[in-house]
């Protein structure tokens, strides 16, 4: 194993700490330039959006001025909502946390730490989701069930958190936490199953199986799983299986978000360090190759939809054991279908879809504020994330805009491979 | 390996034949229907199906067709028997297709079982079936436009969403149907030729651009409709097109109600599956779009313009997939909701892969899902057994297992979902 190193020290070598943060600019670069690119965009949606500022853009001929300065004075309002709905505001936080050093008074600084709070708490079923989706792209698969597996991981993790009473939390919760990384697993591997074997693509399997486990949720928690009562919600878990909660009460942190962190570190070791993790990216970066290296690829497309599952599983769990404590109908609002717009962001990388998720949990804290102080639905957070997509995927585009060269030969990741292979 | 002995791979491959496999499935369904349904059934019970459906335009009433259940069930089982046992003796020669003759068979007996006792109205069901069918049609239509040319369209879903929104924005605010109707297509086409400039000219990866597409559609319409259209109500009211009956043929009993009293987009649906085979089998364009989709070098090489032929292909594409749209505001309810669509366009891609990849075989799998559809309501007013959630499940169970028992026959167009490089 020495020769190698010996080749490589011959070479004359660039400094490595400038190659390190060149590099760190053109990784960064694009993605950058995508999310800005959206935000610009999506302000024109925001300033259409109110029907006032619409009537003096009708008026531009006459009061051009006005317009404009209405215009500016909507998306200051948007976007200040959306810094201090997702990260608070500094002057808050640094006066609360005087007085609590001078007087040991907390609750000032609490409440000034509940945009921060917000963000971390919604980005951990993203961290989870977007690790799935990256996963599977790895592999050349493109989960979009992760919605369905996470719902599915949501019922089985309320259901062995709230029917097995008087169990210790060490025991309770690790087996509340694996009953729904295996139902997301099992969901998912349907979809892996079919495609390693029939060649039903992925694409329209995983969303069938959302619209069906849509419905099998709203049939147990009307029947089998519900809390006797009006309401169609199930039953509340028992505290052992609880994820333990990290900051004192209106905040709601929890340690999901470290596990989340750690299955990021996890999907990091399974794919680069290990076997089965070579035989997926292979698999992924090209599956002749694999199939004449005597890969099976029906094994791993199996294996990897499987993982896969299991993560968006986890991500609906982390929401059930750490946040809600109950299962309701239409708990997700969405992390499953978000996260392919992480997986893309994040390049499939386990740090890139992490700090990918932040971002989502930054812009979806902020869109709540933005409802709720400019008056802008929350969905244009939907709107932003489809554009993000598109010039993620699209870097020509991006540099077409921005009028950035490409620098050097990207290697094009490879995400899907048609109804074929 | 000993003789007498018999290993797995050797039981698999020399006994375990798919012939053999497929003649115990069927006469697996006969067991069933025996099991499930004969002893369900009360004795003597017999089974109404209504022949007639109240419309204005009223074709000579039929009586209804009065089935006795039970015998007929014992009947179709032995039917279903008899296949099975001539596959395992003899063999059919087209063994798939009798697997759908025995499905059709098992799916009859679950209908008297179903009606026994009861009436049930099988020609307004199958008029259910050919509207339930409709943006599906529309949605495969748009998927062989595209992916004939190479271009897989993912977004249809988005696009049928977003044509649905401008339809009835458009309808509600100039107060007419057609001009909806213009603006869904438009819309279509507008949503189709970004999939276009995406795909062929930036090369992004066609299922990646075509979610692009469903999730920012999924966004704009839900923003809009929250932020304009919960103020603005009369901008969601837009009256849907009413039926139109064709003289003469809407008067033939059974097929009139069915096929020649419909609304416009039902019969622009119909002439549209016509035309779209006319014009890919039998045009030089056609045959263009075709060359373009299995080899895009060959074609360049001939002097045919891949770009701008999957420019334009993609584009219309588009604009049948805002007919589609448009069917769910102006040519049903009327008004817009969100994520109205419900997986329509998704359902309508497998259609087009169960169809091959051809309108016909495309409409035909629309029919079937059609049909799942408006059964699965049907049986929910006929009050069976089963949690109204699982017939629910119905529709996208049937196209799970059509894309898994089909498509590994089914070959795309070679250079499906490839982005092509003029060198």
């Amino acid at each position: 194993m020495t020769a190698p190193e010996v080749a490589v020290e011959a070479q004359p070598q660039p400094p490595v700490r400038r190659a390190f943060w060149r590099q760190a600019f053109q990784a960064l670069l694009l993605p950058v330039l995508a999310i800005v690119t959206a935000l610009l965009l999506s302000s024109v949606f925001i300033i259409i959006s109110d029907p006032e500022v619409v009537a003096l853009w009708r008026e531009i001929t006459v009061a051009p001025g006005v317009a404009l300065a209405a215009s500016w004075e909507k998306l200051r309002l948007a976007y200040r909502a959306m810094l201090e709905g997702g990260l608070g505001n500094p002057a808050l936080i640094w006066q609360g946390f005087q007085t609590w050093v001078t007087t040991g008074d907390a609750t000032q600084l609490v409440k000034s730490l509940e945009a921060i709070d917000r963000t971390l708490v919604y980005s951990t079923p993203y961290i989870f989701a977007g690790l799935a989706v990256a996963l599977g792209f790895r592999c050349g698969l493109f989960n979009i069930g992760a919605e369905g597996q996470l719902f599915v991981g949501a019922l089985a993790a309320t259901y062995i958190g709230y029917s097995i009473k008087g169990l210790p939390l060490v025991i309770h919760l690790p087996l509340a936490l694996a009953a729904g990384a295996a139902a997301g697993a099992v969901w998912a591997a349907v979809a892996g199953v079919l495609k390693a074997y029939t060649g039903a693509h992925e694409v329209v399997t995983t969303i069938m199986l959302n619209y069906i486990a849509f419905r099998l949720s709203d049939f147990l928690l009307t029947g089998p799983m519900k809390r006797s009562g009006f309401n169609p919600v199930s039953p509340p878990v028992e505290e052992s299986a609880w994820l333990p909660k990290l900051a004192p009460d209106p905040l709601r942190f929890h340690s999901g978000f470290f596990l989340a962190l750690l299955a990021a570190y996890f999907v990091y070791w399974f794919l680069w360090k290990t076997t089965w993790g070579f035989e997926i990216r292979t698999v992924g970066a090209n599956p002749d190759a694999a199939r004449y290296a005597g890969i099976s690829i029906a094994r791993n497309y199996i294996i990897a939809m499987a993982l896969s599952g299991a993560l968006a599983g986890l991500a609906g769990t982390s929401e059930i054991l750490g946040v809600n404590r109950f299962m309701a109908q239409a708990f997700s609002s969405g992390y499953g279908f978000d996260s392919i717009a992480l997986a893309l962001l994040g390049k499939s990388h386990p740090t890139g879809v992490v700090l990918a998720s932040l971002l989502w949990g930054f812009l979806r804290a902020g869109a709540t504020r933005m409802q709720s102080a400019a008056g802008i639905p929350i969905d244009i957070v939907q709107i932003v994330q489809g554009m993000v997509i598109v010039f993620v995927a699209a870097p020509a585009l991006v540099r077409f805009i921005w009028r950035v060269r490409a620098v050097q030969e990207e290697g094009e990741t490879i995400f899907t491979r048609g109804w074929g292979a | 390996m000993k003789a007498g002995t018999l290993d797995w791979s050797t039981f698999r491959h020399q006994y375990l034949t798919r012939d053999r496999v497929l003649g115990v499935v069927y006469l697996t369904f006969a067991v069933l229907i025996w099991w499930l349904f004969f002893p369900n059934i009360e004795p003597g019970a017999s089974a109404k199906f209504g022949l007639n459906i109240v419309t204005a335009v009223k074709p000579p009433p039929l009586p209804d067709l009065v089935v006795p259940a039970r015998p007929a069930v014992l009947f179709l089982g032995f039917i279903a028997a008899f296949l099975g046992g001539w596959q395992l003796a003899r063999g059919f020669r087209e063994p798939q297709a009798v697997l759908g003759v025995i499905l059709i068979i098992f799916l009859v007996a679950f209908l008297l079982w179903a009606t026994a006792g009861k009436s049930f109205n099988l020609v307004g069901m199958l008029a259910s079936t050919l509207l339930r069918a409709a943006p599906i049609t529309f949605g495969a239509l748009s998927g062989v436009w595209c992916e004939r040319t190479a271009v897989i369209n993912i977004g249809i879903e988005g696009m049928m969403l977003s044509a649905a929104f401008t339809g009835v924005v458009v309808a509600s605010a100039t107060q007419n149907l057609y001009w909806g109707l213009v603006a869904a297509v438009l819309t279509g086409g507008l949503l189709g030729l970004v999939l276009a400039v995406l795909a062929v000219t930036f090369r992004v990866d066609q299922i990646i651009a075509g979610t692009a597409i469903n999730i920012f559609a999924v966004g704009l319409t839900s923003f809009l409709s929250q932020s304009w259209l919960a103020v603005r109500q009369d901008l969601n009211a837009a009256g849907n097109f009413k039926p139109i009956p064709i003289p003469v043929l809407a008067q033939i009993p059974i097929l009139g109600p069915i096929f020649f009293n419909v609304n416009i987009i039902i019969y622009i649906m119909m002439l549209l599956v016509v035309l779209s085979h006319i014009v890919l089998f039998h045009t030089r364009w056609g045959l263009r779009m075709r060359a373009v989709g299995e080899h895009p070098r060959a074609a360049d090489t001939l002097g045919i313009n891949v770009y701008l032929t999957r420019y334009i292909s993609v584009t219309i594409g588009g604009m049948i997939a805002g007919l589609g749209g448009a069917y769910f505001t102006l040519g049903s309810v009327g008004r817009f909701d969100e994520v109205m669509t419900a997986g329509k366009g998704f359902i309508g891609l497998a259609a087009m892969i169960f169809g091959k990849w051809t309108p016909i075989g495309g409409f035909i799998a629309s029919v079937i899902f059609g049909f799942a559809d408006a059964l699965q309501v049907k049986m929910a007013i006929l009050r069976i057994p089963i949690p109204s959630e699982f017939l629910l499940m119905a529709p996208y169970i049937v196209t799970i297992v059509v894309l898994s028992g089909v498509v590994g026959r089914a070959l795309p167009p070679a250079a499906d979902g490839q982005p092509y490089v003029k060198e």
